[in-house]
This record gives C-alpha cells, structure tokens and sequence, in this order.
C-alpha cells in the first residue's frame, strides 16, 4: 500500500485502512385485496386461486392480473390440498439463520386444479426418496393462521407416482 | 434525426398509500389505458422500457414482477432503468434513432409508503462518505434551500406563494394528491420539517403509477391526431459530490436545456419536476424560462410525487396539453437524485 504523508497538524492520527458502515431499512407491507383473500382462506384450510378469463390457467396464490395475458383475474376457484411434486432440492448446506436441520427438501407443487406451482417443503418421508411426479397432501398446520405457514410441510399419499406427461408442461 | 413524438399517456390516482392493490395491481389498469388509447398490446411495441427502484419495494428485482402488468409473452424486448422513468423514455427514443424500432412503451412506478422515504432515499448517496451519516431527502434540500436564502436569491414567501400556486393549478388535475392550498400567509406559520423548507415547500409522500406510448414518424401519425413531438431531448449530471456544487444553480440543467434547445423559440408552459418549493426557481432561471412561460399547469411534485414516476408524468402531461391543443411549445422537465443532481430535459412542440 502506498504510504501517504499527513499534515503535520493530523501526524499522530492512525490511518484508516477500512471502514463499516451497517445500514438497515424497515418496511411495512399490507398484503393486497387478492392476497388478502387468498390467506383468509388458507385460515380456513382451503386453497383459493383465479382463474384467467383468457388463457383459463388458474394461478395459486391468487393473483390480481394475469402474469402472461395482464387482464384483471376476479373468478376465484378452489383447488385441492393434494398435488404433484414436479421439481425439488434436497438442502444439505447448513446456513446462517435456517431454520430446518439438514437435510430436508424443497419442491414445487402442482396442486390438483391449479396450474402454477407453489412452494413449500416435503417431509415425512426420507429425503432420498423424495422424486419427481411423487403425490403429496399438505400436513396442515395444528392452528392454521393467514400465513403460508399453516401448511407444515407436504408429505407423501401413498398413490402410485403421478406419469410426467400429466406435469410437464408445468416444470 | 428521426421524428418521434409521444402519442399516449395515463396515469393513476397519485396516493398517499396504495395498500389494497400490489405494484402490479395497480400499475395494470393504467398499461391498460394506454393499451386503449393505441390499441396495441405488448407484442405491438418494438420496446419496453420502465422506471422504478427496487430501494422502495424492499425486495430484489421487484421491477421483474411488475411486467406482469405488460402481459409479456410471447417473450418481449425490455429494459429497466433503476431511475425516473423519463430516463427510460431516453432509452426508449434512442432506440428508435437507431432505427431498431419505431415505437415503444414507457411505464414508471413507485410506492414510498412501505418504507420509511426519507432513510430509502438516503442509500442513494455516495456510500463512503454521505451515506452513513444518514443524511436523508430532506436534509439535503434543505441545505439547498439555506444556500438560495444565504444568497439573496429567494424568501421563504417566494417558496410559498410557488406552493400555493402548484397546488392551485392541482385543482384541475383529478390525479393530483394534493389539489388546493391555503394562501402563503396561512402556510408560512407551517413547522419546519428541516429549516428552512416548511411542510408545504416539500413534496408529498406519493404512491403511484404512469406509462406512456412514443413512436416515430408515421407511426405517430396514424397513432394520435397531434402527436407531441420531441424536438429536444437531453440529459446531464451534476457532481457527485454535494461539496464540489454551487446548490443555487443547476449547471447540468442548463447544459441539458441548451443541448435540447429550449431557448430556440418562445416556450407556452413548462412542467418542471420540482420536488421542494425552492428548485422551482433553481429550474426556471437555470432553463432561462422568464414570467411569460406558465409553470407546471398540471400542479407539477409539489402535489404529487411518486418516486420514479413524477418525471415521466411531467413529460406526460406536457404532451396531452400539446396534444389537447392547449399550446404549441412546451419543456418538461425531470430530476433524479439528491439536490437536483440528474435532470433531463425534453422539448416538445405540436407541429
């Protein structure tokens, strides 16, 4: 590093060769109307999505425009809390602020009726079995709130794996 | 240079909080509106453009989500621009100098209410030696403000018989947040938020959305029955460094103005983004724009000022008043950054 020559008048003072500046910022989110509604459901136990007026897909959560026709989406349609595990990862890297123990496993979840996936995480089953096309229910939490939270985890039905033409449109 | 003029423009009701509809939500209805106005749709535009900053949602590519609202598949051609979405409109025009293209739609948006504006806004200063002390959006313009006073320039009436008057001209704006005022004496026994700068010499906190539709030549043409057409367009900055300007002035605005030719024919009315009461006149003399040139018809940021969006709304509601016949030449005007630090000028005129 090159040596810097100080004022006589700041001599004495140490040099600073690095410094830490923390910055934080808060925010306040209020969940929109049409996740509003999707999340006093899942209270409920019931999983709401919409339903496009153009391309028919139906979206889960619920969405208020449609991500590939962008027209507004007001018919609502109850899906099941069963599906297909269409993609997933097995985490075994531990890291700072997990809340799960390695390892577990992340999936996609195509519920019966909807026709986007939703995230969440598959237990009760050995993660190495965890495979494509596997069937799952949701493990509903004891006391479900309007959070995402309310489903533990997807685990596994017992039905015979779901053939990957049913869901390859869908990966 | 080829010929191109915006030809549409919408906007939402500018807000204090937008909480029942996502960015998308509201956004949507007005790429809808300009979807009507042209009648075209996403595959229609040679480009999309978009203004908008993540620092305000909170959330990495937030700018992703929004294209949502654009309906963009089959997949489109897109930018995003972490500023004003004037500036994507610059993007936007100098694709279509290229040739590349001959139209595009332009769309901005930002919700300040989720976080806490003046600390977002402070992230945006250099991070070695500004950022950590914090120095927040209103702090900074109110040094500003202090230095036009320390200089004899303006007085704090000045700034708010300039805020009665914005927000007097917001009473035919039904998209305007703030539309009337009391008069100066009323306002000027206001607190101070910073000293000098009063409640009503700072902008309000705003939650909003506007898009607009530019095309070249013939496309413009069949698109509008008088296209506002761009004559001029420039944009310049200022030092970094708050230390090294002189804040009474606005040298980039000068040099932004003087490229886009502002003084070359007499001006009808200019919408200036002018987000504190004081960089109004800070604006008005760096563009040379005297007491004949209405100022800001629409109410301009003193009564409505979503992040990322107040630019492009200037440019906007510019062109309607051209497009409405209620002029033939007019300067809008956009800023980004601490104390007037970016600013972008654009010239437009009806034939």
């Amino acid at each position: 590093m090159t040596e810097l020559t100080l004022p006589a008048s700041i001599a004495d003072a140490e040099p600073v060769r690095s410094i830490r500046t923390p910055a934080r910022l808060d925010y306040i989110y209020t969940a929109p109307l049409a996740t509003t509604e999707f999340l006093t459901n899942i209270e409920q136990k019931r999983i709401i999505g919409s339903r496009c007026p153009k391309c028919s897909k139906v979206y889960v959560p619920i969405r208020g425009v449609c991500p590939t026709d962008a027209v507004p989406m007001t018919e609502r349609v109850e899906v099941a809390d069963t599906g297909v595990v269409t993609t997933f990862c097995v985490v075994n890297v531990q890291f700072y602020g997990q809340a799960v123990e390695v390892p577990y496993v992340c999936a996609t979840v195509l519920l019966d009726g909807a026709d986007m996936g939703l995230f969440g995480m598959v237990a009760g089953m050995p993660a190495a079995d965890v495979r494509m096309g596997l069937r799952v229910k949701a493990k509903w939490a004891d006391e479900p709130s309007k959070s995402l939270a309310s489903i533990d985890y997807w685990e596994p039905t017992g039905e015979p794996d779901a053939e990957y033409d049913t869901y390859k449109h869908y990966l | 240079m080829r010929d191109v003029a915006i030809v549409a423009f919408a906007q939402c009701d500018q807000e204090r909080r937008v909480e029942d509809r996502s960015d998308v939500e509201m956004l949507s209805p007005v790429i809808q509106d300009v979807y009507a106005q042209t009648g075209m749709t996403a595959a229609d535009f040679g480009f999309v453009c978009s203004g908008s900053t993540d620092y305000l949602a909170g959330q990495a590519f937030s700018f992703v989500l929004t294209l949502d609202s654009v309906g963009p598949w089959p997949p489109i051609a897109e930018s995003h621009v972490e500023m004003d979405g004037a500036w994507a409109m610059y993007e936007a025009w100098v694709k279509i100098q290229t040739g590349a293209i001959d139209s595009a739609l332009i769309y901005a948006y930002g919700k300040s209410s989720p976080g806490d504006l003046r600390a977002v806004l402070s992230r945006q200063m250099d991070p070695y030696y500004v950022a950590p002390l914090w120095a927040d959006s209103v702090a900074l313009a109110a040094l500003q403000a202090q230095s036009v006073l320390d200089a004899g320039i303006e007085t704090e009436r000045d700034w708010a018989e300039i805020a009665v008057r914005n927000r007097t001209n917001a009473e035919s704006n039904p998209r305007a947040l703030l539309r009337g005022s009391p008069d100066a004496d009323t306002l000027l026994n206001d607190d101070f938020v910073v000293n000098p700068l009063r409640r009503h010499a700072c902008p309000p906190i705003t939650d909003g959305a506007a898009a607009i539709v530019i095309a070249a030549g013939d496309k413009a043409k069949e698109l509008s029955d008088r296209p506002a057409w761009i004559r001029g367009l420039d944009h310049r900055i200022d030092a970094q460094s708050l230390g090294v300007r002189d804040l009474t002035v606005s040298a980039s605005t000068t040099k932004a103005a003087a490229k886009a030719g502002v003084a070359d024919k007499p001006v009808d009315f200019a919408e200036l983004h002018a987000p504190f009461a004081h960089q109004e006149g800070i604006l008005r003399r760096a563009m040379g724009l005297d007491d004949s040139v209405d100022i800001n018809p629409s109410g301009g940021a003193l009564a409505a000022n979503a992040m990322m969006t107040a630019g492009l709304i200037r440019l906007g509601e510019a062109a309607t008043r051209i497009t409405n016949g209620d002029g033939d030449r007019a300067v809008a005007h956009a800023t980004s950054g601490a104390c007037l630090q970016q600013n972008l000028v654009c010239v437009l005129e009806g034939e």
